[in-house]
Order: C-alpha cells, then structure tokens, then sequence
C-alpha cells in the first residue's frame, strides 16, 4: 500500500548544492565575473591589441607619440595631446599604456596564482602532516608560531634583494626575479592555512569513518587522500581565493617599493610606481594600474566570501 | 595568571633569540662589505686592518654572540642612562653611568650608532601610525556595533561594500589616490610630509594637523575596514546568545543590553585583535611612509636596504620582531584578563 512517490526533485549532487548556494550571493558571482573578465582581457587582449608593450619608436616618432594623454582628456581640456589609436595614451618614451597594462596584468596574475598554489600546496602539507601525526604536530605548529612572529615584509625586502642575482643567473633576469617573488610569497604566507587545515584533520581523525576506513586496513596515505582532502576542501579552497588577493597586493607592494621586477618590464605595482614621478602631468599613469589591482582584490575577495558561504554548510542558507 | 604571565614571557625569550638567529643568518648571506663606501685611495692593507678592527672575519657564532650581547646587554644600558639623565619623565632619578664606552652597534652608512637613528625616527612614525590607529579603533567600534545590530540593513551593506573596498585598495593605491584628489587638483594638503616642522603655537599645530590628514586617512581607512568587519562579526556572535534573552526578558532597556552585556562580550575578542594589529602596523607603514615621504623606521628600513647598510637592516628587522613578540605576548594576557573563563591554569 505504502507506494514510494517519486521525489519532485532528482536528488542534488554536493556540487550542485554549493553551486545553488554560490549563485544566490550576488557579490560572490559579480566578483567571479569580473575576475574571469579580467583574466580573460589580460591573456586575450594581446592578440586583439597588437602593440608591443616594449616597443620604442625612434626618430621623429618617438617625439610625435610620446606624452600622450588618455582620449578621455580631451573632454575637458582640448588642447590636449591624445591620440586615437593609443586610446589610454602613451608614457614618456612613448610606449602604449593599454598595452603595457594588459602585459603587467599577465605578470601580476601570474605571480598571484602560482604563489597561492605554493602557499596552499606548503600550508596544506604542514596542516595534515601536524593534525595527523600526533607526533609531529608539536614541531610543526611551533614552526608556525615562529613563522607567524617574524616581520615578514622587512624579510621579503631583505631577502628579494640577497637572492636576485644567484636566481637571475639560473633563470635570465625576468624569470629569476619571477621565481623569487613567488617563492618568498609563498615562503610567508602559508600559516593561516596550516592552522586551518591542522584543525580540520584533528577533528576528522575521531569521526567514525575514518575509524571504518582504518578497520578495513586502509593505508596512512590512502585514508589522507581518499578521506581527509575531499573533506578539507572548502577551507582550502576559501584560503585559496583569498591568497591569490594577498599575493598580488605583496607582488605590487615589492614592485612599488622598487624590490619587485627590473624597471621595464612592467607589472602592475611598477606601472603604478613609475606614474608617481609625474603624478602631476599625467594622473593616468598610477591610476589605471592601481584601479586594475583593486579592481582584482576586490572581485577576489567577493569570490572568496562567497565561496565561504557556499561551502559551509553550517551558515548555508542563512 | 601569574604564573602563565611569567611562563609567557619566559617563553619569549628562546623565540626572540630563534628569530634573531633567523634574522642574522640570513643576513650574513648577503654579499656586502662594509668598506664599500670607502675612498678607493685607502691602500688595501689598510682597508683589510679596518675590516678586521670591525670584526669582520670573525667565525659566524662569534659575529652572532657579539651582536646579541651588543643588542640585549649594551643598548639597553645605554637607553637606561639617558632615561635617568635626560628624559623629562624619569629625568629626576639620580644619574645612572653603566655605559662606560663599549661598542654599540654601528652603522656602516653614518658611523654612528644605530640605536641613536632609530630612536630618532620613531616618533615620526608613531605619530602617524598612532594617531591612524587610534581613529581607526574609534570609528571602527561604533559601524561594527551598528551593523551588527541592524544586519542586512542599508547601513550594513554600505559599510560590508566600504570595508570590502578598503580593504581591498592597496596603502600605495589609495595614497597615491588622496595625492592626486586632494593634493593636486584641490591643492588642500601637502602631498609630502614635513619632519622638520616643529609645534610650538596654534597656527603650526594647525600645519602639522593639515599635513598629517592624508597619510592618517590612507592608513585609517585600511585598518577601520578589517576591524569594523571583525567587531560586527563578534557582536552577531554574541547576539543570538541565551543571555541576551535573559537580559531583554528581564526588562532591560536595549541601549542598555546592546551596549554593556553584548558589548563588554564581544569586546574580548577584538581588543587581542587591536593588539596582535600594531605590529603589522608598523610593517605597513613602511609603503604609506614611502608613499608620504615620511622619514620615519620605515623609511629608514628602505634606505639601509638599498645603501647595504647591513646592521641597520638587522637592527631594524629585529626591532620589528620585537614589536611582534611583545604585542602577542599582551594580546594574550588580556585575553586572559578580559576573560575569566580563560585563565590558562
């Protein structure tokens, strides 16, 4: 007689469920947009923007394109000198500044995504080794204590400018500089990981199936890959999100202190600090690349508040 | 709480000195040289005898010892006999003479004690930073508790976007913003800071107000964005507890719960966070101060990088480690204070 109705909805897989929860946070999805907007412009952008970013014109050029003003200029000064087909004008040797924008972006996010993965990849490691092995969990979490209590920024600038030559050697110029700002980037940052990732694998450890899955002669390896992980991986991906703000806002801070990449080859943070020189003359300099920078942390953090909704499911909902 | 008073601060010795360790290891790493600067005149030999007179090829743990006991035992002697003689606080206490003419530590870009530049600089820095601070906790506390108690009103979402935003906008972004807003198309303030202006009356007093608005405002504006976040998010946490149905159901007026149960409450947690914050403070003024020109340790810190002044850099990074230490170190005794529940016996 008790004839099972069909459930009005098919059942939801886990993902569905965050995804259903992500979509109703209006920041978190505007933030995810405009950050895929972003990426999108800095990596395709190129190749429906062909000026070279690095290309000086000589000659006659050099003195008819340099010192362009944006063309939005000429709507309350006319006698300014803009230049149509550099729609944000040019800098003093005459480089294009949209260019030159879209190119730094590639070198900012670059830097923001690798020093995450370094720092999640670091602070995941320490996490589940320390809430795992009980005996190891004193060492480590004092390592993290000393971590947290060293002046990193003072260490980031002394260190930046100890190992740029022994890496530059190895990887050319530009590309030791890259490998040394995201290595000390990622070096710095991943305490807050490790603590939460540490607290999450000490609570996992009592649930019962992890008990059931030790009962059946699961591995130490297996049981951390197949159980723990998938079970930690909101935190981690919260963490995630939020890194990638920190890591670009490090990188500019360095190349705005004049610690970062080598002076022409431009990222955000160097763009923004060459502009401080003619703040005066030409505003737009510093304004574009630090509107681009903000524009990324903001839409970061956006994405990363509303994963944090979505993947816990004790505040989903509310 | 005593005993956990002491263990702490005992405990921050071994860590002090792990990170000096840290600190100067690094350090010895770097390729310098402290005759750099010198005339190219100065025959080698001689420079080789200068080298040596400044312990310069002594073994790494000798270099080490001498630079703890120049910091810990030397620096301190020395900032108790100006205390007793010269400050217009403890200047009445008879003289003290411990230092008797040991070598301090000296820096390789002025020959002079570093100790002596730092002490110098700090004020300028703490009056910036200070003063940001300081607004920062009083504006901070109040949108928190607001917010909190009307969440999902209009006035909580503007201040969720507005901290969002400040905490989003870089100190160097949202300094070189206020320069071009404030500075050059209105011409209000002065878009470089005067270290060398001295209050004596109203009208400097005026001048020195005027010049410090805008480092003060990029600085506030950063730290009222987390705490505000941080204070709201304490308040709701305390909210929703059975005490204050307790409260409200015994008749107590809601200034009256909102303000001293709830408040006094949520407070716990955001003091340690106001402690556990000045240090990082002092990291971040290091971009405003450079944004601002401000000469104060953080710009000091830049200029010894780049000059290669080696023990300055380890002098100054450990003053910050210092910072970082004995502000956990409070951060954690009142947490214990404030409250009772936590009293770590």
């Amino acid at each position: 007689m008790t004839e099972v109705s069909p459930p009005e909805s098919p059942p939801r897989s886990q993902w569905m469920d965050v995804w259903h929860q992500f979509k109703s946070h209006r920041g978190a999805l505007f933030g995810a947009f405009v950050f895929l907007v972003i990426v999108l412009a800095v990596y395709i952008g190129p190749f429906i923007w062909p000026h070279d970013p690095q290309f000086l014109p000589q000659g006659r050029a050099f003195i008819d394109l340099r010192d362009t003003r944006p063309v939005y200029v000429a709507l309350w000064d006319a006698g300014a000198k803009i230049d149509w087909s550099h729609p944000l004008g040019t800098d003093n040797l005459g480089r294009d500044t949209l260019a030159r924008l879209l190119f730094g972006g590639q070198v900012s996010i670059a830097v923001g995504l690798t020093a995450m993965l370094l720092s999640l990849v670091l602070g995941t490691l320490v996490g589940v080794v320390a809430g795992y092995f009980r005996r190891l969990d004193g060492v480590l979490m004092r390592l993290t204590d000393l971590f947290l209590a060293l002046p990193l920024l003072p260490l980031i600038l002394v260190a930046s400018l100890l190992f740029r030559d022994a890496l530059s050697a190895v990887f050319g110029p530009e590309g030791g500089v890259f490998a040394l700002i995201v290595a000390l980037i990622g070096l710095t940052s991943w305490m807050q990981t490790a603590r939460i990732v540490r607290g999450d694998v000490l609570a996992l450890k009592e649930r019962e199936f992890v008990l059931a899955a030790r009962s059946i002669g699961t591995t130490n390896t297996r049981l951390i890959t197949r159980h723990m992980l998938p079970n930690i991986l909101s935190p981690i991906l919260v963490s995630a999100t939020l890194g990638i703000a920190t890591a670009i806002i490090t990188e500019s801070a360095l190349s705005f202190l004049g610690f970062g990449f080598p002076p022409d080859f431009p990222t955000w943070g160097r763009l923004l600090n060459d502009g401080v020189d003619r703040l005066v003359s030409y505003p737009e300099r510093s304004i574009w690349p630090g509107i681009m920078i903000s524009l990324t942390v903001l839409s970061v953090n956006y994405l990363g508040d509303g994963l944090r909704d979505a993947l816990d499911p004790r505040i989903r909902g509310r | 709480m005593l005993t956990f008073a002491i263990r702490r601060l005992v405990l921050s010795v071994p860590t002090l000195l792990f990170i000096s360790l840290v600190i100067f290891l690094l350090l010895q790493l770097a390729p310098n040289d402290p005759m750099a600067q010198m005339p190219l005149t100065v025959p080698p030999e001689v420079r080789e005898k200068m080298r040596e007179a400044m312990g310069h090829g002594q073994p790494i743990h000798i270099q080490y010892f001498k630079w703890v006991l120049q910091f810990f035992w030397i620096e301190p002697k020395v900032f108790i006999d100006w205390l007793t003689a010269d400050s217009f606080l403890l200047g009445w206490l008879p003289d003290t003479s411990l230092y008797n003419g040991e070598l301090r530590v000296i820096s390789w870009q002025t020959r002079s004690p570093v100790m002596d530049i730092v002490v110098q600089r700090i004020p300028q820095t703490l009056w910036v930073v200070g003063t940001a601070y300081v607004l920062a906790i009083v504006i901070a506390v109040p949108i928190g508790i607001y917010s909190a108690y009307r969440q999902y009103s209009w006035f909580d979402q503007m201040g969720t976007f507005v901290s969002m935003v400040g905490f989003s906008i870089p100190p160097f972004f949202s300094g070189v913003l206020v320069i071009v807003i404030f500075s050059v198309q209105l011409g209000w303030f002065p878009s470089i800071y005067d270290t060398t202006h001295k209050v004596v009356d109203w009208e400097s007093f005026l001048k020195q107000l005027n010049q410090m608005i805008m480092p003060v405002m990029v600085l506030t504006l950063q730290i009222t964005a987390q705490l505000s976040r941080f204070m709201r998010a304490s308040m709701l946490d305390n909210l929703n507890q059975d005490y204050v149905r307790t409260a409200r159901a015994k008749g107590l007026g809601e200034p009256n719960v909102v303000l001293v149960h709830v408040l006094r409450n949520s407070m716990i947690p955001v003091v340690t966070v106001i402690a556990l914050g000045v240090p990082s403070i002092f990291g971040g003024a290091i971009i405003t101060e450079q944004v601002f020109k401000v000469n104060g340790i953080g710009q000091l810190l830049i200029t010894s990088i780049e000059a290669n002044d080696l023990p300055m850099v380890q002098t100054l990074t450990f003053v910050f480690a210092v910072l970082i230490v004995m502000f956990n170190l409070i951060a954690d005794l009142l947490y214990g204070v404030l409250d009772p529940r936590i009293r770590y016996d």
